[in-house]
């Protein structure tokens, strides 16, 4: 999704309408990278966004079926009555101003925060995506977007997002590889 | 909504698919073109004729000179002096037009967002005839499912649904900001609507004819998607 994504992007590599485009994004009429996109070109690009797209949402929706159906979004989802205290202390003890973490059950507060976070922007990638597929027949959708080149913002803003997400937890399981199996699998069942 | 697929525009369709994926394996290819031949459904189930596309104020407009213009010709294509519009297919009235012609027949104004497949958007106004129009005129029979749209700008050409032909935001503009359509925006008359993508619309029209069997067009051939409504 990501390298047909940016080699659409590649076609107008730019953000905001034509004649107003916009002053605060740095890498306007900058191309991404050419190794970093797939399709080759503009069509091949939008045809593989658009096949892998369907298989991204029902992936998203057997997640979110599970998720809900199991019970697992009790102890995953971040609820700010029960987490925010300890997102906030887990914080403090990674900025070193408190000696010991906060007792942590199945996630820490923190954890809650990024994983509940990143589902979030995984819906947020999917319905920016449709308000510039179809930003006539879902104006409404668009509209929520700041219309069809605030979509765009977004949709990039997202991948960018999810980006430093992923990076991050390569890094992380490159320094603790045991975790591996729990990122993938999800943990041990509650 | 279209639903006639002849088995000529399926095998258009596949080598179009064939064309896009040159470069990819042959089980990449079929998967890419299935997916094609699906989203295209999906795209057709998701146009609704009656929905409109927001009318923008004149605050919108795009300064012109940052609209862009684009032709396939080597240089801006120039209407031959004795241009006409041919109306042409299965009608019961099939017509030839001079654009004072169209010019009599009432008269559309629009101002809307356009949608280039590259991504950038831009807002003009358009004037001209609803096809809609050209079609109660030229009689169009039943068996019609698409529209096909030719120019002189070297042979570029599209076909479309008819539904989204029909669309009342469709129109045969000769009209731009107010003023007449200059030939960098496709002099003396173009397709504009507000629900399909920009290569969509034919500039430089020289024929619009009303088929029952689903044809391609310019960039659809090398692949682009032959929907593409917005």
């Amino acid at each position: 999704m990501a390298g047909s994504g940016l080699q659409i992007l590649t076609a107008y590599p730019a953000l905001g309408p034509r004649g107003a485009q916009y002053s605060w994004y740095p890498f306007q009429n900058m191309a991404p990278p050419r190794w970093l996109t797939i399709g080759g070109w503009l069509a091949g690009g939008r045809h593989w966004h658009f096949a892998i797209a369907w298989f991204f949402i029902a992936n998203g929706l057997i997640y979110f079926t599970y998720f809900f159906a199991s019970g697992e979004w009790r102890r995953r989802l971040f609820r700010p009555g029960r987490d925010t205290g300890n997102a906030v202390r887990q914080f403090a003890y990674y900025i070193r101003i408190r000696k010991s973490p906060p007792p942590e059950d199945f996630y820490n507060g923190l954890q809650r925060l990024a994983y509940t976070g990143v589902l979030l922007l995984g819906m947020v990638m999917v319905l920016s995506g449709l308000a510039i597929y179809k930003p006539v027949q879902f104006h409404p959708l668009t509209l929520i977007f700041g219309g069809y080149d605030g979509a765009r913002v977004v949709h990039l803003a997202v991948l960018c997002l999810l980006a430093i997400f992923v990076a991050v937890h390569l890094v992380l399981v490159s320094l603790h590889p045991r975790e591996l199996l729990n990122m993938i699998s999800g943990g041990k069942r509650g | 909504m279209a639903k006639l697929i002849s088995r000529r525009g399926f095998i258009a369709a596949a080598a179009a698919a064939s064309v896009i994926t040159g470069c990819e394996s042959r089980p990449v290819a079929q998967f890419l073109g299935a997916m094609q031949r699906w989203n295209e459904k999906a795209e057709d189930m998701m146009f609704s004729p009656a929905r409109l596309a927001p009318e923008l104020p004149p605050s919108a407009t795009t300064p012109e000179d940052a609209f862009p213009a684009y032709f396939i010709s080597d240089s801006m294509p120039i209407a031959p002096p004795a241009w006409t519009l041919k109306v042409g297919g299965l009608v019961k009235r099939p017509a030839v037009l001079t654009l004072a012609q169209l010019q009599t027949m009432a008269r559309t104004e629009m101002r809307v967002q356009h949608h280039c497949v590259e991504g950038w958007s831009a807002v003009a106004s358009w004037h001209g005839v609803r096809l809609r129009e050209i079609a109660r005129l030229a009689g169009v029979d039943r068996r019609v499912q698409f529209v096909e749209f030719r120019s002189f700008d070297s042979g570029y050409w599209s076909s479309w649904d008819l539904d989204s032909a029909l669309h009342p935001q469709t129109l045969l503009a000769y009209g731009f900001n107010g003023g007449p359509l200059g030939a960098e925006h496709g002099a003396p008359l173009r397709v504009y609507s507000a629900v399909k993508l920009g290569y969509k619309n034919v500039k430089y029209l020289t024929e619009v004819n009303f088929l029952p069997n689903r044809t391609g067009g310019y960039w659809e051939d090398q692949g682009y998607e032959w929907f593409a409504g917005v």
